[in-house]
């Protein structure tokens, strides 16, 4: 057991800190306030990751020839940290990098791989993930959106829901139902669906930040080309559980969750409550602690995670466990914050008096969505529960 | 960067879990827990042979010369067991107590003898108040000559009955932590009296200390004369992590009994564990259980590797198991529903356990507040 990075290692994190330091877009003073689909927001979160790209930090770990570095864990982690570390934007085109990338890596044909690779790594088409619908959220096999095959062509009519970017996407990968007598989950397939596609409708969804996050998205007879399919016809939930699998930055998530925890401490130090200091406040530093050695406990869990990954070992119950326990934590985190702060919590970014520009109470509510989304909690409990602990599964639909 | 455990690391575990579900299941546990003196000296003999009495002493000693991290993954099989006995008051206390504050005369005499299982030593440290910090310790070694008088009771002193030797702290000037000074004694040493202290934890063997006017030669000051509680410092967070290490087997192996029995009892026509009310627990059990694993592991690196961070570390640890031990030992006894409560199911020597464990060397809640000290909250 040794913590210290190799000096190869420690020699690239000082690299990508330098080239970090020398390429950050410099904060916008507007930036919290303009809104999702903002043009100028748009273009500089796409010039930011063509930037990233070019310099060699984006899909490193992909394979060399599809546009990555063939790089290995370590290093990707590495660049998650330090982009973390500095606050870097967000990378508008990850679900293109994480998700619908590495599954035309895997499933696609080499059309498709050389018609959408090269795009996603520069950021020119951002995508969007076409999943839940207002009857399938947790339930996601139980999807409905139809792709009837007409000759060479896919008709969609449907609808989904809580589409992240659909405003703002060029592309969507999309699961549809192309077997409605199949078992649900053998009737899936995966589509790539251009967004400016006559019959489809983007209607954004606020909220309860005040944000149009994401959205609901309409298809009336929109017509999809059969090459768009990836993998074979109704493989589809296959394809997507594959890349589902595909493991999260972690280190780059606990960074995070360590960073808030940094901040959450610093307010308490700064912030008089009744009186004193709210880092003065016993019961308070109970509770600080109590956040601190959970907020550990993942760092270090992560770094046992990096280790097997490094070591070739499988991912174990320990990688599920961690979108339960970081993002509850999260929550946790800006909750405390909140009650740190008394009766200035609640005020929002333009009161005069809010704190930290009001991030926290965003924070507390932000947090709250990313509980629920990505697999509920309670999912996360019955995938823990089943596949981590060997648990029965429920009989589905028990009458009588 | 590797945050894992080396191949000898991994058969360690292996063939501890192995020797002691063989050479100590519940049954033994059960037996020893009727037992005034609760100490399996076989299953000790063999422990010694196996060389874990002495896995951190040094082989000059004796020992094998080993981590604490080494050692911390076989505390975690041997809480995993419930073993009863002085392992955690010899092995871990009083063999911790000497290499850290021991003449080089007093290591060689003690640290083989204790290596192979041929002594038993304990530490006695905590007094009535039950305070960790050095006003804890009250009673006095008074200067008579070169010889000391000591007056005072000790409690909670594990194993004390069977100890050839005990380690105990005694005020011999002053207030503060300048003026403690730790004595190595002989138990049969004229004026000791000791006395069971029955606790509900059927594993252990508390015990209260009475010295009336024990006269003792300069020879049992252990190192140097008021310089005790530097040793005391060290020992604690040791101690801490090494409890912490018991509880987290311990943890885990109430867990698979809950996980297990919600396999195989049916109820409405299915297994319980099918249901998700009883399922969710199970996930929010090993969830607890798992990060509190990474995060021993860091503690017992950092007492080996990492000095400056080695107490904030254990402190973390300590809180963290304290708590996932006692937590998980409640859900598992409900997850077994009545027969969970019962005698005659073993789960109770874990759950019994959880709660000697939480309080010995400090619980959450004294080590959250040493956290926030540490931190500079």
């Amino acid at each position: 057991m040794d913590l210290a990075l190799s000096p190869e290692h420690e020699a690239f994190r000082r690299k990508v800190r330098a080239w970090l330091k020398a390429n950050l877009p410099k904060r916008e003073p507007d930036d919290a306030v303009r809104g999702y689909r903002d043009p100028q927001r748009v273009s500089r979160l796409k010039a930011w990751q063509r930037t990233l790209y070019e310099g060699g930090f984006v899909a490193m770990g992909w394979p060399a020839q599809y546009g990555g570095r063939g790089a290995g864990v370590m290093e990707q982690t590495i660049v998650n940290q330090e982009l973390v570390l500095a606050r870097a934007p967000q990378q508008i085109g990850m679900m293109g990098v994480q998700m619908v990338g590495p599954t035309l890596i895997q499933f696609g044909t080499d059309e498709q791989r050389q018609r959408y690779l090269p795009r996603i790594l520069s950021a020119d088409e951002i995508w969007c993930q076409g999943y839940s619908e207002p009857g399938a959220g947790s339930d996601l096999a139980s999807l409905k959106t139809q792709a009837e095959l007409v000759g060479d062509e896919f008709i969609v009519n449907g609808q989904k829901v809580w589409t992240s970017n659909a405003q703002i996407a060029d592309w969507m990968f999309c699961l549809v139902r192309t077997d409605p007598t199949a078992p649900k989950h053998r009737g899936i397939s995966y589509l790539l669906i251009d967004m400016k596609t006559p019959g489809i409708t983007v209607r954004p969804l606020i909220q309860m930040t005040g944000d149009a996050g994401f959205n609901e998205v309409f298809f009336d007879n929109v017509r999809v080309p059969r090459r768009n399919l990836v993998g074979e016809l109704n493989q589809g939930w296959q394809v997507a559980n594959a890349t589902l699998a595909h493991e999260r930055n972690m280190l780059g998530s606990t960074t995070r969750t360590q960073q808030m925890f940094n901040g959450l401490l610093q307010l308490a130090q700064g912030h008089q409550r009744y009186g004193k200091p709210a880092s003065a406040d016993p019961v308070m530093r109970q509770k600080l602690a109590g956040l601190m050695i959970r907020v550990e406990a993942m760092q270090y869990h992560s770094l046992r995670q990096l280790t097997d990954a490094l070591r070739g070992r499988p991912p174990g119950i320990a990688a599920s466990i961690n979108k339960l326990v970081s993002t509850e934590l999260n929550h946790e985190i800006a909750a405390l914050a909140l009650e740190v702060m008394g009766n200035y919590g609640p005020l929002a970014r333009s009161a005069a008096r809010a704190i930290d520009r009001g991030v926290w109470p965003y924070e507390f509510m932000f947090t709250l969505g990313l509980v629920i989304g990505g697999g509920t909690s309670q999912i996360q409990k019955n995938i823990i529960s089943e596949r981590g602990l060997g648990m029965p599964r429920e009989e589905r639909g028990l009458r009588g | 960067m590797d945050f894992g455990l080396s191949d000898d690391q991994l058969l360690l575990q292996r063939s501890a879990a192995e020797f002691l579900a063989s050479e100590c299941p519940a049954s033994l546990v059960r037996e020893v827990a009727r037992d005034e003196e609760g100490f399996p000296r076989g299953l000790y003999r063999h422990m010694a042979e196996l060389g874990w009495l002495g896995l951190i002493v040094p082989d000059t000693y004796g020992g094998a010369g080993l981590s604490f991290l080494d050692l911390v993954l076989l505390l975690e099989q041997l809480g995993r067991a419930v073993v009863p006995g002085p392992f955690f008051s010899s092995a871990v206390l009083a063999t911790l107590a000497i290499m850290l504050g021991g003449t080089s005369a007093q290591r060689q005499a003690w640290l083989p003898r204790l290596a192979a299982g041929d002594a038993v030593g304990t530490l006695a440290w905590l007094e009535a108040s039950d305070r960790l910090d050095p006003a804890g310790v009250a009673a006095r070694a008074r200067k008579s000559g070169k010889a000391y008088r000591l007056s005072g009771q000790k409690l909670f002193v594990t194993d004390a009955h069977v100890a050839d030797v005990i380690v105990a702290a005694f005020r011999s000037a002053g207030r503060g932590e300048e003026g403690v000074t730790l004595f190595l004694l002989p138990r049969d040493t004229p004026g000791v009296t000791i006395k069971p202290l029955p606790s509900i934890d059927l594993t252990r063997r508390p015990m209260e200390v009475r010295f009336e006017d024990v006269e003792l030669p300069a020879a049992a000051v252990l190192g140097a004369e008021h310089k005790g509680w530097k040793t005391l410092a060290r020992l604690f967070d040791a101690a801490a992590v090494a409890l912490a290490a018991d509880s987290l087997g311990g943890a885990e192996r109430a867990l698979e009994l809950a996980v297990d029995y919600a396999k195989v009892r049916e109820q409405f026509g299915r297994a319980i564990g099918s249901f998700q009310a009883v399922k969710h627990i199970a996930a929010e059990m090993v969830s607890e259980i798992e990060p509190a694993r990474s995060l021993l592991w860091y503690a017992a690196y950092a007492c080996d590797s990492v000095p400056r961070d080695a107490a904030r570390a254990a402190s973390m640890a300590k809180a963290c198991l304290s708590d996932v031990y006692s937590h998980t030992t409640n859900r598992a006894v409900q997850i077994h529903g009545g027969i969970g409560f019962t005698w005659e199911h073993d789960l109770h020597f874990w759950f019994k356990r959880a709660k000697w464990n939480e309080f010995a060397f400090g619980d959450a809640t004294y080590h959250r507040e040493r956290l926030a000290q540490l931190a500079k909250f």
